[in-house]
């Protein structure tokens, strides 16, 4: 899976956040997802994902070895995190988010539900394999 | 504890500059769901009948509803609620964008703001800190300039709710303002705000919101998502939004055009759907949680002045482009931003302008009393007659009490084409030959809102001549679409694109652990509807039958064109509507809930204090 967004057609309705927080913790709790939506109002108008897309810069920086791949993604172990924030520091895109709550950074692991229930198809799936699920539902 | 309360609500005295919280209920919960539900218990327990709208006295009850801020579509609306300044009596408004689900997250179902700040004030909440700052910097500035200024000062994870200059100046159909363009439009709420020298409501939330069930309740959120996906209406409607309806509206001869003098306005196709799509848009704007975002973002020219402005929604285009005869979408749009900017509701607005027109064209209002000429279908003068009244200057200051007043004021038989129920003016649709229309809007309970009962389209899919069944379609929908505003959602999905209604029956104990179906949903939305009537009877003096009456240009003036010329209801009829209405609902043929309605209800409890 590689994920890639599509900022013009975004409308800020934050589905992508919810699904991925309930998705990855079964929390409502958008604190806790691994993506967001920067809206630029009132000038320009236009909204921008902000989306992970596992270039690794994050698992160079980590001194523990709290991020790890796996697979295609990149991943946490937050019992090794020792939240230094240079995770945070060198991701290229702000795309890692350091949560209190489970004192360790939250990033995405590729679970693909933001692709299925972006309801402006704003973020895809480049390699096909997941797909919107207005294909399924249609 | 419930699922998707968050169990806290904060209470705020602005007099004393204090600030608490209590626990919610759980007897609300199943009584009154939320949202509007709390709003209602809360003013109706709280608010002495001698509460002037506009004192100290009245609060302003903010409420979400147990479905906002979750995953599951339309999830993102949020209630304003208070005494009206509009009617006297209950009063709630509803807002989208992203300010319901922000004061969930930092733990709170409702808040209510009490008393009035000395100066102006800002109500700054980051989960559990609360502070009331000094709001000086802010005040005079527009609701659109005041929400960056809030976003830059405090950070754009804040979601705010604003008022403009209408509000601080106690217009009597000010909003509140939230998210650049969205608006707790109706009732004066945004007066009420003013009035307590509260410029804005700023919150930061951190917090989960529990679910009973939450493995469930994210399945069935996927379903509904998909669901939405699979239906026609999610790709016809929402390229246009609500603004796609302006050609329909037209068709049947509904379109409130010239200060409702007639249902047709012959410029409709250079202000509908696809004239904002193609000359004007800039970007589709959503809620919190919507499939099928209605928010056009657009851009406008006027006299060398470009400005941005979401909209505009179909009821502007209605009360600011029919109404008052603005014939291109960009005129309507720029009316649109000067009224978000001042903080008006666009249905009222538009509604005053138009009458204000009208007094004119008639000689009732003069060049001197007014301080130059103003006519239909000229922005220069929509765009003057808005800036008097959000300042209260010169004619402004008769114009801002709204229709109702203004009217009374000048008289001289204007009191015919001064277009409101119970103080609150109508919306946009032309009700004199749509009977289920117009009994809606004789009977819903802030004044004439086409939201509590969007009740045209039954009007002319089963004919309009015909009585039958009317009143039993006007009961059901202001049970299902309140229900909406009680659970914290947006009802579009359901009306728009067909979303079926089952669906939120059966999420609502998923995510509350709460063993209620569908049926006892409405069962909770016909409780509430009976305690914002019991409200208004406590309130109004003399509340009853003649509270829920029509304009006379409604009752009496057959349609003088368009495709229903000719056509009229009538007063007799609307009588008779109004008889079976009360007779269904198990009121008194006054339209006092009965006793026997009220046990039924389980409302004894509150009627004893009534």
């Amino acid at each position: 899976m590689r994920l890639s967004k599509r900022d013009e057609l975004c409308s800020g309705c934050k589905s992508c956040i919810l699904v991925c927080s309930m998705e990855n913790f079964l929390k409502a709790d958008p604190t806790l997802a691994a993506l967001r939506i920067k809206a630029h109002f009132p000038v320009p108008g236009k909204y921008e994902v902000v989306l992970c897309d596992q270039c690794g810069e994050c698992e160079k920086a980590c001194p523990t070895g709290a991020i790890y791949a796996d697979g295609e993604a990149y991943r946490v172990k937050p019992e090794e995190c020792i939240a230094c924030m240079a995770c945070i520091e060198a991701c290229p895109k702000g795309a890692i988010w350091f949560n209190q709550a489970l004192g360790a950074p939250v990033k995405c692991v590729l679970c693909g539900e933001c692709v299925r229930y972006c309801p402006r198809q704003a973020i895809v799936d480049e390699t096909g394999e997941v797909k919107w699920g207005g294909e399924q539902a249609c | 504890m419930l699922g998707g309360y968050m169990g806290k609500g904060l209470r705020v005295n602005l007099t004393s500059c204090t600030t608490s919280t209590f626990d919610i209920p759980e007897d609300w919960a199943r009584r009154f769901l939320g949202g509007r539900g709390f709003a209602a218990k809360i003013l109706y327990d709280e608010l002495d009948p001698s509460t002037e709208p506009l004192s100290p006295e009245n609060k302003l009850v903010v409420a979400t509803g147990p479905l906002s801020g979750l995953f599951l579509p339309g999830s993102g609306k949020l209630t304003f609620a208070c005494k009206s300044p509009a009617t006297g009596g209950y009063a709630d408004s509803n807002v989208g964008g992203h300010l319901g689900p922000e004061i969930k997250y930092a733990g709170y179902d409702v808040i209510i703001v009490e008393g009035k700040a000395d100066t102006p004030a800002v109500l700054v909440i980051e989960d559990d800190r609360v502070s009331i700052r000094d709001g000086s910097r802010y005040w005079g500035l527009g609701a659109l300039a005041t929400e960056k200024a809030l976003k830059d000062d405090l950070g754009e994870a804040f979601q705010c709710a604003v008022i403009g200059p209408a509000g601080e100046n106690l217009v009597k159909f000010a909003c509140i303002s939230h998210d650049f363009g969205r608006q707790a439009g109706r009732c004066g709420v945004g007066a009420v705000m003013g009035s307590k020298n509260l410029k804005a409501i700023a919150v930061s939330g951190t917090r989960a919101i529990p679910l009973a069930k939450p493995k469930e309740a994210l399945e069935k959120g996927k379903q509904m998502y998909l669901s939405c996906f699979s239906k026609p209406g999610f790709y016809d409607w929402t390229p246009y939004g609500t603004a796609g309806v302006t050609d329909w509206v037209n068709e049947v001869g509904s379109f409130p055009t010239k200060n409702f003098h007639t249902g047709y306005f012959e410029h409709h196709s250079q202000i509908n759907g696809q004239a904002l799509k193609e000359r004007i848009l800039v970007t589709d704007k959503g809620c919190f949680g919507c499939p099928i975002p209605c928010g056009k973002y657009s851009r406008t020219r006027w006299q060398g002045r470009e400005v941005m402005v979401e909209g505009p929604e179909y009821e502007t285009i209605a009360m600011l482009g029919g109404n008052c005869c603005l014939e291109s979408i960009e005129d309507v749009a720029y009316a649109n931003y000067v009224c978000d900017e001042l903080g008006l509701d666009t249905i009222s607005a538009g509604n005053v302008v138009a009458f204000a027109m009208e007094c004119y064209e008639k000689g009732l209002l003069t060049k001197e009393e007014v301080n130059r000429e103003i006519r239909f279908g000229d922005l220069d003068s929509v765009v003057f007659l808005l800036s008097e009244i959000a300042a209260r200057s010169g004619i402004g200051a008769l114009l801002a009490e709204g229709v109702k007043v203004a009217a009374e004021r000048i008289g001289k038989g204007s009191e015919r084409f001064a277009i409101h129920v119970k103080g609150l003016e109508v919306s946009g649709y032309e009700p004199r030959y749509a009977p289920a229309m117009l009994l809606a809007y004789m009977t819903a309970d802030i004044g004439a809102h086409h939201n509590r009962a969007w009740a045209i389209t039954y009007d002319v899919a089963v004919g309009r001549d015909s009585l039958e069944g009317k009143a039993e379609k006007v009961i059901e929908l202001q049970h299902i679409r309140p229900l909406f505003d009680a659970l914290g959602l947006c009802r579009l999905q359901w009306v728009e694109i067909g979303f079926e209604l089952h669906h939120y029956g059966e999420i609502f104990p998923l995510v509350t652990g709460i063993d209620y179906g569908w049926e006892d949903l409405i069962r909770a939305s016909e409780r509430i509807w009976n305690l914002t009537r019991l409200f208004n009877i406590k309130h109004i003096t003399g509340f009853g039958r003649k509270y829920d009456s029509a304009p006379a240009r409604f009752l009496e003036e057959p349609m003088p064109s368009g495709p229903v010329e000719g056509k009229l209801t009538g007063a007799k009829s609307a009588e008779q509507l109004l008889d079976r209405y009360y007779q269904l609902r198990g009121w008194s043929p006054d339209g006092v809930p009965t006793k026997q309605k009220l046990a039924e209800l389980d409302l004894l409890e509150e009627s004893a204090a009534c």
